[in-house]
């Protein structure tokens, strides 16, 4: 993910699998400061898992990974562009709308169009990207989350499991490069939770989607996350591989909320 | 009872016999009342009030005769009350639709415009509006013309010096779609901020968002407001009148006054004119009802998703905000 090609060679295997590079991200809402410096590598095939109290900053986090907030310092790289806040000409919202491609999001509340059917749900981004034919994508993306039987109902009418697994089939339409998932299950109740981390767990193990996950789903992380962050007042305040961070947490913030989460 | 016995006069059995009717009319009132549906109340209620104002009417001893024979003239009137009306709110919509997207745009032209336009038609009177756009736009064309000949021609200048009918029509489209901005703005602001994102982090450009995301949600509730500013609209095209148009292309209004004033029969006129306005407003409201209800279909286990999102919220805690 270096922006020349010529220095790919000199580059180690492990920096050139970067998806997604977090550098130095600071967001300030006003005179409120909610993520304070945070760097942080996504690389092929990995599925990193960010936990945290509320108001950590992780959801923050990730919205200004696909700048739907706007870092007010720091850079995102993702999908060969390596992009800041900041005023937006034109050139720049083509670039980010272009990042918004290659990296697809799932939100805690669904945020499906209620006026489309699921078929559409999952269509509507390709159709806008001028992708020809891919209706009959958008069908195996519906096979793949387990609800090609309701390619034709209204979201009114799924479930919330249901919904959100649509959701991730929408986000997946544009065969993204990574995804980030921003707390899928907490809206859910708590008989439909496993079947979205089911359904995530599949696109992490079989189809090695690198992926971010906001999740308080301490099996989930245990399960498929390569490495687990956890989030304290805006910074990573403690990292490692998952086993081991909620195992034999270092710090005692990470004990004193996994305490209070386990 | 004992002073009822004492007076001379009526038996106490008589007392009793009217006691009892008076008890019985009374049960009687009672269970009807009880018994007839909420509906059928508010029709006698209707039927009273259309008799006193047959009483009225009769008392009055208006020309029927006349009202009759005119009837015909003054209901040609309606295309043209309809066309003004339906030019108006096709215009309305066009400006409500750009001015709803000026006032929610961060761009500071776009946002400076539609406040200005907003203030403007709604901080004048609608009668004011007309008047200015038939008298006041003729006189910037011909200053304009004057100061510069050459790049205004007089040609140029003749197209500000408008038909009556077109200045009421545009005063009318320029008036209510101020106000539908703020019908239009609110429609949009109402659907969810999560929609619009969602639609952002598919990559949708602004255009695409609102297109298929945005504005699709935010007609439902654009809709039936705005054929309430329809049936509103259709008696304020009465106004045009005061701007003198001609006879052959005149409006309800405006024939009714016309020949209202050429007999003496003004009152006769007049109540011709309003059983015209009123028959039209039931009609549209008919419609405009039944595209309420249409446009609702869609939502219709609303408040089951209400519920669920409620309780959503109450299992996700933490998770929203600045999490």
């Amino acid at each position: 993910m270096t922006s020349r090609p010529d220095e790919a060679e000199d580059t180690p295997v492990a920096e050139r699998d970067v998806v997604i590079r977090v550098d130095g991200v600071h967001k300030r809402f006003g005179r409120l400061e909610v993520v304070k410096g945070v760097d942080l590598d996504l690389h092929k095939g990995e599925v990193v898992v960010v936990f945290g109290r509320s108001g950590s900053g992780k959801s923050t986090l990730l919205r200004c990974i696909n700048f739907l907030e706007d870092p007010t310092e720091g850079t995102i790289e993702a999908a060969g562009v390596r992009l800041s806040g900041g005023y937006r000409t034109r050139r720049k919202r083509e670039q980010i709308r272009q990042l918004r491609l290659r990296v697809g999001m799932v939100f805690q509340q669904f945020n499906l169009f209620p006026h489309m059917t699921a078929l559409e749900n999952v269509r509507a981004a390709p159709i806008c990207a001028g992708i020809a034919d891919n209706r009959t994508h958008a069908m195996d993306l519906l096979e793949q989350v387990g609800l090609a039987d309701k390619a034709d109902e209204h979201p009114i009418r799924l479930s919330g499991g249901q919904q959100q697994r649509v959701a991730i089939a929408r986000a997946l339409a544009m065969q993204p490069d990574a995804m980030l998932f921003d707390e899928p299950t907490s809206a859910l109740d708590p008989e439909l939770i496993g079947e979205v981390l089911a359904v995530m767990k599949a696109l992490a193990t079989e189809l090695h989607m690198p992926m971010i996950v906001v999740t308080h789903e301490m099996g989930f992380a245990r399960e498929v996350a390569d490495r687990a962050l956890f989030f304290h007042e805006g910074v990573v305040w403690e990292e490692g591989r998952p086993a081991e961070v909620f195992g034999s947490p270092q710090r005692p913030e990470t004990k004193k909320f996994l305490d209070a989460v386990l | 009872m004992t002073e009822t016995d004492a007076r001379p006069g009526p038996s106490a059995g008589a007392w009793a016999r009217v006691s009892g009717w008076v008890r019985a009319v009374g049960a009687w009132v009672v269970r009807t009342n009880r018994r007839t549906p909420f509906r059928v109340k508010v029709a006698l209620v209707w039927v009273a009030i259309f008799a006193l104002l047959a009483f009225f009417f009769w008392i009055a001893q208006f020309d029927n005769q006349w009202m009759l024979d005119n009837f015909t003239y003054i209901a040609k009137g309606l295309q043209y009350t309809l066309y003004i009306a339906l030019g108006g709110i096709l215009l309305a919509i066009v400006l409500a639709m750009l001015g709803a997207l000026g006032r929610i745009s961060s761009n500071p032209i776009a946002y400076g415009i539609s406040g200005f336009y907003v203030s403007f038609f709604r901080g004048t009177p609608l009668i004011v509006q007309m008047f200015l756009i038939y008298l006041a736009l003729p006189q910037v064309g011909i200053n304009l013309h004057d100061q510069f000949p050459d790049l205004f021609p007089q040609t140029l200048a003749n197209q500000l010096v408008l038909d009556a009918a077109v200045a009421g029509t545009l005063a009318l489209g320029l008036n209510y779609g101020a106000y539908m901005t703020e019908i239009f703005r609110a429609g949009i602001q109402s659907v969810a901020a999560g929609q619009g994102e969602a639609a952002d982090a598919l990559g949708m450009t602004y255009r695409q968002k609102m297109r298929r995301v945005v504005l699709p949600q935010a007609f439902r509730v654009i809709i039936p407001p705005t054929g309430n500013e329809f049936i509103a609209m259709l008696k304020d095209t009465a106004l045009v009148s005061f701007l003198g148009v001609a006879v052959a292309n005149a409006e309800i209004f405006r024939r009714s006054q016309l020949v209202g004033k050429a007999d003496f029969q003004n009152l006769e006129a007049l109540l011709v004119a309003a059983a015209l306005y009123w028959g039209l407003t039931i009609v549209f409201t008919f419609f405009q009802r039944r595209l309420e209800s249409r446009v609702s279909r869609g939502y219709v286990r609303t408040s089951d998703r209400l519920a669920a999102s409620s309780e959503a919220q109450a299992h996700g805690g933490g998770g929203g905000g600045v999490g």
